[in-house]
């Protein structure tokens, strides 16, 4: 089975505004607000208007796809981007 | 129905009643207010029995108008004027479609504003008070509008809803005809609500320049915590009744008022500890 390939909104549709440290999010079809915290302005910046696997993000963010510590973080973000509707399987 | 029509700030109210005495009270605590230079009101409250028996027979209020909380349970008539204020407060926290509100007190010097936010007990209200007999002008207790556009601060210098023990600490500084009747056993307490002053009144269309955030705490020790952009903007969120409303203006808004000015949280202990508190910080912040 292929592996799922993860997108976010290209920067048409996502307001981005770094706040000290944190980030505050404008998702213009919702009109919701978020704030998030690194790595999260990373993921989206790597997956907007894309479509990259879990190890094509590894490499885009550079990160080592060996690491399982790492692997397990980047997919809890993203299962709660999915959640929040800034990120889908493509 | 008599009727009384006020202008706050930018905004102006056309109160309606059943009952003529409750309007002669708000009339007395308006006395200096202006009337609206075309008489239209932006927003409509009416003060009505919920039944009409209550109407004479242990009268009781029910505030109506344009927005209505369906749970809101009715006040005894010797609160009416109680309800007027909620009901103004009311139609403006879920009518506004133009300026941000911020559930927030503030005050004025020298073209620049601070902005006092917090919960209800916080102390806002009664440090902004005292700030305005302290050589401030008092631009509001309970919102501070903010333009979208200009990020101007617009006075809503309404009388102060005074608390319990805060209702002493005001008389000791202003005198007796500033005060409106005392409202014993209201569901927060006693209440008396405190005229602003008249420059305050005067200049209740003159914006400022957010310059300050604060976010008060009383009744504790002496503390200055700064407050980052990311926790001040969740916080004036949180403490917006329209954020939602505005849509991508109100994002804009806030995000430039978090970057371009600095936030605290201060606790303090007297009236006298916060006064000095917010005068040195507004120093600090290069006013």
């Amino acid at each position: 089975m292929a592996a799922d390939r993860f997108a976010a909104p290209d920067s048409d549709t996502l307001r981005v505004t770094p706040l000290e440290g944190l980030t505050a999010l404008y998702h213009r079809p919702s009109g919701q607000t978020h704030v998030v915290a690194e790595p999260v302005p990373e993921i989206l910046t790597a997956l907007a208007g894309a479509a990259l696997s879990l190890d094509d993000l590894l490499a885009a963010m550079g990160l080592p796809a060996d690491d399982g510590e790492i692997r397990a973080g980047l997919s809890g973000h993203l299962s709660a981007l999915q959640a929040s509707g800034l990120v889908w399987v493509a | 129905m008599h009727s009384l029509t006020v202008t706050v700030g930018p905004r102006a109210f056309r109160i309606g009643s059943i009952w003529r005495a409750p309007l002669a009270q708000l009339a007395a605590l308006y006395a200096d207010y202006p009337q609206p230079a075309d008489s239209i009101a932006h927003y409509r409250i009416r003060l009505d029995a919920p039944r009409w028996m209550r109407r004479h027979l242990r009268p009781q209020v029910a505030i109506q108008g344009d927005y209505t909380l369906p749970e809101a349970v009715p006040l005894p008539y010797s609160q009416a004027i109680l309800a007027a204020e909620m009901g103004m407060n009311l139609q403006i926290a879920l009518g506004e479609r133009r300026l941000m509100l911020l559930h927030a007190a503030s005050v004025e010097k020298a073209g620049k504003v601070v902005i006092l936010t917090g919960e209800s007990g916080s102390g806002k209200s009664t440090l902004a008070a005292m700030l305005g007999e302290a050589g401030w002008r008092l631009m509001g207790d309970e919102f501070a509008l903010i333009d979208p556009e200009t990020g101007q601060a617009f006075p809503f210098p309404r009388p102060v809803s005074l608390k319990n023990e805060a209702i002493a600490a005001m008389q000791a500084l202003a005198g007796e005809e500033r005060f409106g009747p005392l409202l014993k056993d209201t569901p927060k307490g006693d209440i008396r609500h405190f005229r602003p002053s008249a420059d305050a009144v005067a200049r209740m269309a003159e914006p400022g320049t957010p310059t300050l955030i604060l976010f008060p705490r009383f009744g504790a020790n002496w503390a200055i915590r700064p407050v980052g952009q990311g926790e001040a903007f969740v916080r004036l969120t949180q403490a917006s009744t329209n954020y939602t409303m505005l849509g991508e203006r109100g994002f804009s808004a806030l995000t430039r008022l978090v970057q371009s000015v600095p936030a605290k949280a201060i606790d303090y202990m007297s009236g006298a500890e916060g006064i000095s508190i917010v005068e040195s910080l507004f120093e600090g912040a290069g006013a």
